[in-house]
């Protein structure tokens, strides 16, 4: 058994060194997953944003990933594992990556990173995000035009700032047409598990809301919207599939531009640590199609993109209450990042409390 | 095709060494096969998988990182499944202990003194005990299931943590994400040696295996485990008691669980967040009965299984593949393993091709 | 339709999958075998069948493919720890690790794809039952099917001879085997009955409850099945009470929340978790009647000699 190990070995090692030589001269972009690279929402988004790169810059890189990454220990070993085969750019997709990011960062200085949804930068470590919210500004106004009863349901995953500004930026929205709307929000305490997050649509569903919105990854809570013909938001990616005549629109995820973009620079030597925060109008994320809706509602969607994307409208500017009816943001004003980045707290017309 | 068994008149010591090696080489053929149907190089494949994590420091380092919680829980696990005690509920006393050491680093942050990292220890044991001691109390004196009580209790485990990390104990100074502050230097676990980042856990881990060994093989106690486990009226006979046995494993894992999760945290983690383990407390049964619920059979099973972790993601790097495949490959090598154990009290008759016995009867 | 009605509609739906695993594992128990692998078969079911269901078009192609899977997947479960008697909690585990990474496997390509929904059987007239109606008689074919095998598992256990050699196995297969029962063949039906009921669960995810196939669906299902055997101290109806148990408090606090009370989500997320362990520790206190209903030999291996 021995000798057969040993015989093993020594020609796998062989065939690895030689692999190894033929790819020398491209460039390794590598991506830390913590989630299926099918899963349908987030991890997914980034795999197809993966392959786009490839797509673009595939004669001067290759890439290479690791899915299923448990955040914590596992993390610092999957990322010192990817830095140690010779990634020169590696990019970790989830908050939870951050610490174990950053501390991978200090101990390769000659290796890039880039962690997406963070706040904590170095040298050698750039963080990046999307303006989500800009998009849930544009549900909030269909949904208001939408809805005959004027209440959506919203099923979140877990408090963070980036789901509490998703749902402040939607009521926003639908208040600025209709200054009643209301949303209850339900927390499924989970990204991913279809059963629950159909549950969820159920609850808000047999409760009265008639438009349906989701912060969770699966295509459960837009097949119950279907079923019970409400119409609903896709989220992460286009799920129109799953509700053809359901489906106003959904936030699309669309990673690949800003991973080019990077890996540009990278190539050219041209690569600095950023915190960048791209919206709409630099394409990390775009809307599908507007579909199931009146033209009026539609052109109004069109139009506020339109705004959004020139920097005219901003989703956060003032007059805003905040939930107590304290004033937030005095007329005109508009909310800096840095508020919206650690937000935890909610505006008006919300029906829910948050954790304190 | 028929297969009988036919029972041993002592255990196979030779089998009891070869019987992992007949499953390696069993897994291998098979992986092998499976690596080669999806087009990829079975050679190199296994090669990553078994070898490549073994030949580089840090990645001993990361393997003993791994396995240290596999360990410490499995350990105190044994004594429970020896005594008939069915603990599944080690991931929710891992969250406690961690919980309860984190009080210190957490709420008390601007203590720093060299008690921390000791007291902190103890607290995370008392946690894990303290968890375990509800399937126990209600076991040993209301008569209630423990399968049951301790699963459900992990969940409530994992709910309490997510609240706390949201809600009380989110650092302040941390954006409203989801995380405590992070530990200061005095409550981290230090390094075992300089050459890279294995903490302490290991240590902790590898003393509890000789300790309970030396217990269950030297002492009255140990005596008194297996007697319970074996026949709850022989014990009873022997004077021993089996709601004491009851209390003490519990408690026993429980604080061994608790520890491995103060220690993951303070040593590895350095701060508590919504999700601490992959799953260890469940991982961690299957490296008990790996380790046949010997304490230094179990430090085995446990480097054996951390190391199908690491070698999972080096093949996934080095053969650009998806991690299902590889927990394919994991659970075979498992079943691979467990099924060759059989050959250690048994003699396997196949009906048409009666290999096994031949070479049987030569090792006697 | 009245909330009540709606909400006791999703509890339906979200307790049938727990209450199918669960009978087929408290068939396999009875026979002495504890099979942990419950959400790994589950796993294996659902992908099968949505599989099958999206290659003919027909859910119920669909249902058999998900109950042959889980029925096949057992079968390696019981090999290990009938025949080669390998120890059964360590090998449920490993099989629950293989049913993910397979099922991941060979459903990567369906990832994404809007499945066809089990249909529902409506009896005439019985559906026009004001409340009732919809509840029980709208329903598809594999919630008729849970009940239908629990009254089924019922009548075998307690009132056929082959029930009674079935637990007499599970008591103690010396005895039964010195009566000439055949413990292994027994035991092997009982492992397959556990497997085909577990893969008919995942059916039920991914063509009922959400009629799509995601990777690690059953998300922990199988493992509150296995609580539920153990809350139904092994008889099959309690199984119908605990699961419908869980369901309805899982399901109510989201209701609650979506009404709006201040309570923190996690608190009222471990409640099922609770509600389960305190109505056992309210129903085992007759020590004498939960050692009846135990299986004895519950885990023990069992070689014949010779």
């Amino acid at each position: 058994m021995k000798k057969i190990l040993f015989a093993l070995a020594t020609t796998a090692a062989v065939i690895g060194f030689s692999a190894g030589a033929s790819a020398a001269d491209k460039a390794k972009i590598c991506f830390v997953y913590v989630g299926s690279k099918t899963d349908g929402g987030w991890t997914q988004a980034h795999d197809l944003g993966r392959q786009e790169l490839e797509k673009a810059l595939g004669d001067k890189i290759e890439t290479q990933f690791l899915e299923n990454v448990p955040e914590g220990p596992d993390a610092e070993r999957a990322i010192e594992r990817l830095a140690r085969s010779g990634c020169g750019l590696i990019f970790t997709t989830s908050f939870g990556f951050m610490d174990a990011t950053v501390k991978i960062a200090a101990k390769f200085p000659d290796v890039k990173f880039e962690h997406a949804t963070g706040y904590k930068t170095a040298p050698n470590l750039a963080t990046y995000n999307s303006r989500f919210y800009e998009g849930r500004y544009i549900q909030g106004q269909i949904a208001a035009k939408i809805s005959q009863k004027g209440v959506a349901g919203y099923i979140a995953s877990f408090p963070i700032p980036e789901v509490v500004m998703g749902i402040n930026s939607f009521v926003t929205g639908a208040r600025s047409i209709n200054p009643d709307f209301k949303i209850k929000v339900v927390w499924a305490n989970t990204w991913f598990d279809p059963g629950k997050e159909a549950d969820a649509a159920k609850a808000l569903i047999d409760q009265g809301v008639d438009v349906l919105t989701q912060h969770t990854d699966t295509t459960a809570p837009m097949q119950v919207a279907a079923e019970r013909g409400i119409k609903a938001f896709g989220q992460a990616s286009d799920m129109i599939k799953a509700g053809p005549e359901t489906q106003l629109t959904a936030i699309v995820d669309t990673w690949g531009a800003y991973y080019i973009k990077r890996t540009q620079a990278f190539i050219d030597g041209k690569w600095e640590t950023t915190s960048s925060w791209d919206g709409l109008k630099d394409g990390i994320l775009t809307m599908a199609p507007y579909t199931n809706m009146p033209d009026d509602v539609k052109a109004l969607a069109e139009a506020t993109q339109k705004k959004i994307e020139s920097g005219e409208l901003k989703p956060f500017t003032g007059p805003l209450k905040k939930q107590d009816g304290s004033e937030w943001l005095a007329a005109g004003v508009s909310s800096d990042d840095g508020t919206l980045l650690g937000m935890n707290f909610y505006v008006e017309g919300v029906d829910d409390k948050l954790p304190q | 095709m028929r297969i009988e068994l036919e029972k041993r008149p002592d255990v196979s010591k030779l089998f009891s060494l070869l019987s992992p090696f007949i499953a390696l080489g069993l897994t291998l053929v098979f992986g092998g096969i499976m690596f080669m149907l999806l087009g990829k190089d079975p050679l190199s494949a296994l090669y990553s998988f078994f070898i490549e994590p073994l030949t580089e420091t840090w990645s001993l380092h990361e393997l003993a990182i791994k396995a240290a919680p596999l360990i410490l829980i499995a350990v105190g696990l044994s004594v429970c499944y020896r005594s008939n005690n069915w603990n599944i509920g080690a991931e929710g006393q891992f969250i406690m202990g961690a919980i309860a050491g984190s009080i210190l680093p957490v709420v008390f942050y601007e203590w720093q003194s060299p008690l921390v990292l000791p007291l902190m220890m103890l607290l995370g044991m008392m946690g894990g005990a303290l968890f375990a001691a509800i399937p126990a109390f209600l076991k040993a004196h209301l008569n209630t299931n423990e399968i049951l009580t301790s699963l459900m209790l992990v969940y409530v485990a994992q709910l309490f943590l997510d609240w706390l990390v949201r809600g009380p104990w989110r650092n302040p100074g941390g954006m409203n994400f989801p995380e405590t502050r992070t530990f200061d230097a005095t409550a981290i676990l230090p390094e075992m040696i300089a050459s890279g980042r294995a903490h302490w856990g290991f240590g902790f881990a590898i003393l509890a295996a000789i300790l309970i060994w030396f217990m269950m093989r030297y002492t009255l106690k140990g005596f008194e485990i297996t007697v319970l486990g074996q026949s709850e009226r022989a014990g009873r006979f022997a004077g021993f008691s089996s709601r004491k046995m009851i209390w003490f494993s519990m408690l026993l894992s429980g604080a061994l669980a608790g520890l491995a999760g103060i220690a993951e945290v303070s040593g590895a983690i350095q701060q508590l967040r919504p999700v601490i383990s992959p799953g260890y407390g469940f991982t961690a049964i299957i490296v008990a009965f790996l380790g046949r619920l010997n304490p230094l059979g179990i430090v085995v099973a446990g480097l054996v299984l951390a190391l199908t972790y690491l070698g999972g993601e080096a093949v996934q790097v080095s053969l650009q593949i998806s991690d299902k495949p590889i927990r394919v490959f994991q659970g075979l090598l498992l079943f691979f393993v467990l099924s060759c154990d059989t050959l250690i009290h048994y003699k396997i008759r196949m009906m048409w091709f009666d290999l096994t016995d031949t070479t049987a009867d030569g090792v006697r | 339709m009245g909330i009540f009605e709606a909400i006791l509609l999703t509890v339906i739906t979200a307790a049938t999958p727990l209450v199918l695993a669960a009978i087929g594992e408290l068939v396999t128990e009875r026979s002495g075998v504890l099979n942990l692998g419950v959400e790994g078969m589950m796993v294996m079911g659902a992908a099968c069948a949505f599989i099958a269901t999206q290659q003919t078009g027909s859910p119920y192609i669909g249902i058999l493919a998900g109950i042959a899977s889980g029925a096949l997947f057992s079968l390696l479960f019981g090999f290990l720890t009938l025949t080669l008697v390998a120890n059964q909690v360590a090998t449920g585990l490993a099989l629950t690790i293989l049913g993910l990474g397979v099922s991941g496997m060979i459903g990567e390509s369906y990832v994404g794809q809007s499945g066809i929904k089990l249909p529902q059987i409506v009896f005439p007239i019985l559906s026009d039952i004001p409340f009732l109606g919809p509840l029980l008689f709208r329903q598809d074919l594999i919630f008729y099917l849970s009940i239908a095998l629990v009254a089924g598992v019922h009548w075998f256990l307690f009132r056929s001879r082959a029930g009674l050699k079935l637990r007499s196995v599970g008591d103690s297969h010396s005895s039964a085997h010195a009566l000439g029962i055949n413990v292994i063949r027994t035991r092997y039906l009982a492992v397959m009955f556990g497997g085909a009921c577990a893969g008919l669960a995942g059916a039920q995810l991914s063509l009922v409850y959400t009629p799509q196939w995601a990777e690690n669906m059953s998300a922990g299902r199988g493992w509150i099945a296995l609580a539920l055997v153990v809350f139904a101290s092994w008889r099959p109806w309690r199984i119908v009470a605990g699961g419908y148990l869980f369901g309805a408090v899982s399901i109510s606090q989201l209701y609650a929340q979506a009404f709006g009370i201040g309570i923190p989500s996690q608190f009222l997320s471990a409640l099922p978790y609770l509600a389960t362990i305190v109505v056992l520790i309210l129903i085992s206190h007759n020590r004498r009647m939960t050692l009846i209903n135990t299986p004895a030999a519950l885990g023990k291996a069992f070689v014949p000699d010779r």
